[in-house]
């Protein structure tokens, strides 16, 4: 919404206010703005009056004036076609400056000396879109009081400020000059003026001679009344500008007015070429496929949720929203029908969503004071009395169906106190109703508030709290702190374990990312195990961006291949997020942790270490991560050569107590150009496993015997397998065994490979004795070679 | 005897000059001092000798054998030191040589300010609440006092999942559950953060996906003092001790009165400067007392209880904190944006004063 200060000055004095204050204050009522700027920025720009005027011997384009700039007459040479002698022009004088940073000098031009410029509207700034062909081309011709040497700026008003406001979505009544007026009153304690409305009306009475015939209940209110014998011309200087000011395209004076009366009063308003359109007006709902072609020459096809203006036949204007080709004012308009009216909010919204958003669809939409509706008639009466000649009609049409009662809101000083942290008397509170022009009583300690019909947007208690702290201001509430009961804040234990898992990740060297939960169709079926019914955006905006995703690993594999591309090849990384799918009637989201590594883990090239990330890299970090998680002892990895987009023969299972939790392994070499290894884990699956405390155990005091063996097996058998058998074996005294060596090649048979195994035993109550150990670990080694068809590789 | 002694201790003086291995001195001092060195023989040498040659020479070369042990210690600690010295200069090496590459993790950068305000808010007493993603259009609009057809839904168009199914736009929903679940409707202090979605094309200043945290305290009595009190704390806590804060009074469905909150520029100190543009205060959040009609939708009575409620974006505040100018850093992962955080903060000891 943009305000000029001309303009809001007629409709409340502020001549002396300074107008950037004007735009703080209101930021502190809760009106916040876009920008304050003038019409024009340029400066040192006078009248002048051309008293020569011949063209350049040698240019065809420029012409040679004498001007006459109040203290002097200089030359100036001029480019325009429309200069001419013995008129009044805009003179930038040497030293003046035009927007876009242009400053005037001394200049030669084709031989010739030009001291100064003759500007066009366009060079002072003025939009393109506002000016008629003529001003666009050419220079501007000043009217012939203009005197010589004057201000230029000041004698066409483009002096005036302008504030771009914008305004919430609930204060539908600033959006007129009216409304403004009312805010910066209450801010300033001025009163606000009413516009002159009062014109001679003639004739015999409308009523007599049209009728018109409401068949919604989308319009509440509907007024008409008769101009004739307008004369269409271009509008008066002010009524331009503040059009311009506005944000309006000046036209003729017949459409201006109506734009000029909606930005006084908020109240749209239609006027219809009345020798168009016949003397019965019809307000129905559009029936289904029925067709309008609109001002903008676009044949719309309607349904019933579209409100018309009907004549006899067909519809001619679509309410509200845009006027009918058919019944439109031209040039040759004579008589002018006035429409007034008030249209369903809902149904103005839903319609110009299809068609166009304007300023007068925009103001139904928010809601339209139905106080000034008929005021907002008689006002556009009397302009087009006075600015285009015309004879306004005795009478008016009416179909009025508003419910006007009047809201009053009860409230007692307490709760305004108690809800604002202030401690206001009543003669303050009274005082804030008076400004804002609230009829306001007080006995029994309550205010009983008559909120005036513009203001839309209070219905309750807490609406009049707002007012009377913006009025205030908010910021004279001094800050505390809320009194209440003592307690410990918390995070719910699911989350503090995301944390922890999150903390012993990034201590292990994975850097935590963050990626979209919508994906694409085509990576949402990467990764995918078990059937499930996708979560998918019924009108997304890319196909990039429609999935809601059910694998974390396709998002982090994009950041592998994002990093990758730019030669980054040590990424480290993982992602706690959710996995989303739908089943039956809900839909289900799923905490996942998956975890990416590629490149190297550690390394000193100098010192030839370099630990390259491989599939037992990952499973470490799976292990920490299980340890720490109190899981020692529960887990287990089992191979899995199906699992979709991973390499068959590097990946496996995670178990835990016996329940798949998740997978790791390489990712299928089609996927990426480097070896990636990713695991992905349910976390709430896993997080639903019991874990017990810790609890202290006695340390040993005693030594420990240690006893190195090799078994040779056949390659099927797997590691794990071979543990089994020992742990089962080796009953309570072997305490650990660790796998220090790994052999596959020359010295054994092709199917072959020798897995060397550290085992060490220990008693916490005594030492052991070398026999009874060699006893236990004969009975493994037979035990191993008995169960796995191992045999022991001897030391060579 | 007194000849012999001489001798030997000439022969061993010149015999310990030469000598510069520790083992070869080793075996020389057995030699001397060994059960059956030269020392020794002199002794044993002694039994022929008179009673009274006896005490005398038993004397001298006593004292000959403490000479000669104070030799050999004396040069056994030089050739020690030697030694020493000798293996150190031998094991020295080039301290500028690079050390070990460790691949170092970070936390995200939106998740340490996520982190912050929710470690700051829980020292204060609230709980740390959350909610589906795929919310109800009930709980992310209707019951926040935005009925269907309210035009502020035009503002933050949705993604849509069925007419009644969307991603939620707003942490906002998680508040309406928690009352709403909260059977004593008692007193409620939640933080809620999260990732939301809105239908906006990504730019540097957009993002479909995003954080937001919220914030509501219901209680009776409370007030917009105590919400000022409290998001005081908390700019002073992200932003530094001297941080003012201001409101302006603003619109949202779901409050009233509606306030945006603005924290005094925590890089000029409120002077003015291209990041507060001027101004001297930056937006920060959005608050404002729970609207009575959000309150009874949720099964509270507004006659008895009062709320506030806020929210922010860690993104926003990540952005200016750090001075990144481009939303989609926090999503593209990029390792080497990633890498910048990897470090504690160091904001506390560096505000501007």
């Amino acid at each position: 919404m943009k305000v000029s200060k001309d303009f809001l000055n007629d409709f409340i004095e502020i001549k002396d206010v300074d107008f950037n204050e004007l735009a703080e204050k209101m930021v502190f009522a809760g009106n916040e703005y876009e920008s304050i700027t003038k019409l024009t920025s340029a400066t040192n720009l006078v009248v002048g009056h051309v008293l020569q005027c011949s063209k350049h011997p040698e240019s065809k384009k420029l012409s040679i004036c004498l001007v006459d700039i109040g203290d002097e007459k200089v030359q100036i040479l001029c480019g325009a076609p429309n200069v001419r002698e013995n008129i009044k022009v805009i003179v930038a004088k040497i030293g003046a400056t035009l927007p876009g940073n242009i400053t005037i000098g001394k200049a030669k031009l084709a031989g010739m000396e030009s001291n100064g410029m003759i500007c066009s509207l366009v060079e002072l700034g003025i939009e393109s879109k506002y000016l008629k062909e003529e001003d666009k081309n050419g220079i501007y011709i000043l009217d012939n009081n203009a005197e010589a040497g004057t201000d230029a700026v000041q004698y066409l008003g483009y002096d005036d400020e302008v504030i771009d406001f914008e305004l919430t979505a609930n204060r539908a009544d600033l959006l007129s000059m009216l409304g403004m007026a009312y805010e910066v009153g209450a801010l300033y304690k001025r009163n606000v003026k009413y516009p002159d409305t009062k014109v001679v009306c003639q004739g015999e009475d409308i009523n007599s001679n049209y009728q018109i015939n409401v068949k919604t209940d989308k319009c509440s209110l509907y007024t008409m009344k008769l101009v004739k014998n307008v004369t269409i011309k271009e509008s008066p200087n002010f009524i331009k500008r503040r059009l311009m000011a506005s944000g309006i395209r000046p036209i003729n004076n017949v459409v201006d007015i109506s734009n000029y009366v909606m930005m006084e009063y908020g109240q749209p308003l239609h006027f219809f070429d009345a020798d168009k359109l016949g003397n019965y007006i019809e307000i129905r709902e559009a029936n289904d496929k029925e067709e309008l072609e609109t001002l903008d020459k676009n044949i719309r096809v309607l349904d019933r949720n579209d409100i018309v203006i009907a004549d006899v036949k067909k519809a001619v204007a679509l309410a509200g929203v845009m006027g009918g080709l058919s019944t439109e004012v031209t040039s040759e308009t004579k008589n002018v029908l006035i429409e007034s009216a008030v249209f369903d909010a809902l149904s103005i919204r839903n319609t110009s969503k299809k068609v166009i958003r304007s300023e007068a669809s925009s103001r139904f939409e928010k809601g339209i004071d139905t106080n000034r509706t008929r005021e907002a008639l008689e006002r556009s009466c009397y302009l087009l009395n006075k600015y285009a000649d015309g004879t306004v009609i005795n009478g008016m049409l009416v179909y009025d169906n508003t419910n006007l009662e009047t809201k009053t809101i009860m409230i007692s000083l307490n709760k305004i106190n108690d809800v604002l942290g202030l401690d206001l008397n009543k003669n303050e509170v009274l005082d804030v109703f008076k400004r804002l022009d609230f009829i306001c009583s007080f006995h029994n300690h309550i205010f009983e508030v008559t909120v005036p019909s513009r203001r839309l947007d209070i219905t309750i208690k807490e609406d009049l709290i707002e007012e009377i702290g913006r009025i205030i201001g908010f910021n004279n509430v001094k800050g505390s702190m809320p009194i209440s009961y003592i307690k410990s804040g918390k995070r719910s234990p699911k989350d503090k374990y995301q944390k922890d898992i999150r903390n012993r990740l990034t201590a292990l060297g994975l850097n935590q990312t963050l990626t979209y939960s919508l994906i694409s169709e085509l990576n949402a079926d990467l990764f995918i195990n078990e059937d499930y019914e996708k979560v998918v955006i019924s009108s997304p905006i890319t196909d990039d961006r429609k999935v809601m995703r059910n694998s974390l690993v396709s998002s982090l594999l994009e950041v592998f291949k994002y990093n990758y591309a730019r030669n980054i090849k040590d990424i480290n990384i993982f992602e706690i997020g959710s996995c989303y799918s739908k089943k039956e009637d809900s839909y289900l989201e799923k905490t996942n942790l998956c975890l990416l590594m590629t490149g190297t883990y550690l390394s000193n090239n100098w010192q030839q270490i370099n630990l390259q990330i491989d599939f037992y890299t990952i499973k470490g970090i799976i292990i920490n991560l299980l340890n720490y998680l109190g899981f020692d002892n529960r887990y287990q990895f089992n191979a899995n050569d199906s699992l979709k987009d991973m390499h068959q023969g590097r990946s496996a299972d995670i178990v835990v107590d016996h329940k798949v939790i998740g997978y790791f392994g390489q990712i299928n070499s089609n996927l990426a150009k480097t070896e990636v290894y990713v695991a992905q884990i349910d976390l709430d699956l896993l997080f639903s496993l019991k874990v017990r405390q810790v609890k202290y155990k006695d340390i040993s005091k005693y030594p420990t015997i240690t006893k190195d063996v090799s078994f040779i097996v056949d390659e099927k058998i797997s590691s794990m397998m071979i543990i089994d058998v020992i742990k089962k074996t080796g009953g309570r005294l072997l305490n650990k065994i660790e796998v220090f060596d790994m052999y596959v090649g020359n010295y054994l048979a092709d199917n072959e490979k020798a897995i060397a195994y550290k085992l060490i035993f220990s008693d916490v109550s005594r030492t052991l004795s070398d026999e009874e150990v060699m006893t236990v670990f004969n009975k493994i080694i037979s035990a191993v070679e008995t169960n796995l068809n191992a045999h022991l590789r001897q030391k060579n | 005897m007194k000849e012999k002694i001489t001798n030997i201790k000439q022969d061993l003086e010149s015999k310990l000059t030469d000598i510069t291995k520790l083992s070869e001195l080793m075996d020389l001092k057995i030699i001397y001092l060994g059960k059956k060195g030269l020392i020794a023989e002199l002794m044993t040498a002694l039994s022929t000798l008179s009673t009274e040659e006896k005490r005398e020479y038993g004397s001298i070369i006593n004292q000959f054998k403490a000479q000669v042990t104070a030799l050999f210690e004396d040069k056994i600690s030089e050739l020690k030191g030697k030694e020493e010295e000798e293996k150190i200069k031998k094991e020295t090496i080039d301290v500028t040589m690079p050390g070990v590459e460790f691949q170092v993790g970070g936390i995200h950068p939106l998740n340490k300010i996520i982190d912050e305000i929710e470690e700051l808010f829980i020292s204060m007493g609230y709980d740390i609440a959350s909610g589906p993603e795929i919310e109800l259009d009930l709980y992310n609009f209707e019951k926040l006092n935005l009925p269907k057809g309210h035009p502020a839904r035009d503002a933050q168009d949705s993604f849509y999942i069925t007419d009644e199914v969307l991603l939620r736009t707003q942490t906002s929903p998680v508040q309406a559950r928690v009352m709403d679940a909260n059977q004593e409707k008692g007193p409620i202090r939640i933080i809620c953060p999260g990732k939301v979605y809105r239908r906006d094309d990504d730019d540097a200043t957009h993002s479909h996906q995003f954080t937001q945290i919220e914030g509501l305290v219901i209680d009776e009595g409370i007030n917009i003092s105590h919400l000022k009190g409290t998001l005081e704390v908390f700019a002073k806590k992200m932003f530094g001790e001297e941080r003012e804060i201001r409101f302006r009074p603003s619109f949202f469905p779901f409050t009233e009165p509606s306030l945006e909150v603005d924290v005094s520029c925590f890089k000029c100190g409120g002077k003015g400067c291209p990041l507060c543009k001027n101004t001297g205060w930056i937006e920060i959040l959005g608050s404002g007392m729970v609207h009575p009609n959000v309150l009874t939708n949720c099964g509270y009575d507004p006659e008895k209880y009062t709320g506030f409620a806020f929210g922010m974006g860690p993104e926003r505040i990540a952005m200016l904190k750090y001075g990144i100018s481009d939303i989609r850093q926090f999503y593209t992962n990029d390792m080497r944006f990633l890498n910048d955080f990897n470090r504690i903060d160091g904001g506390d000891n560096n505000e501007s004063k």
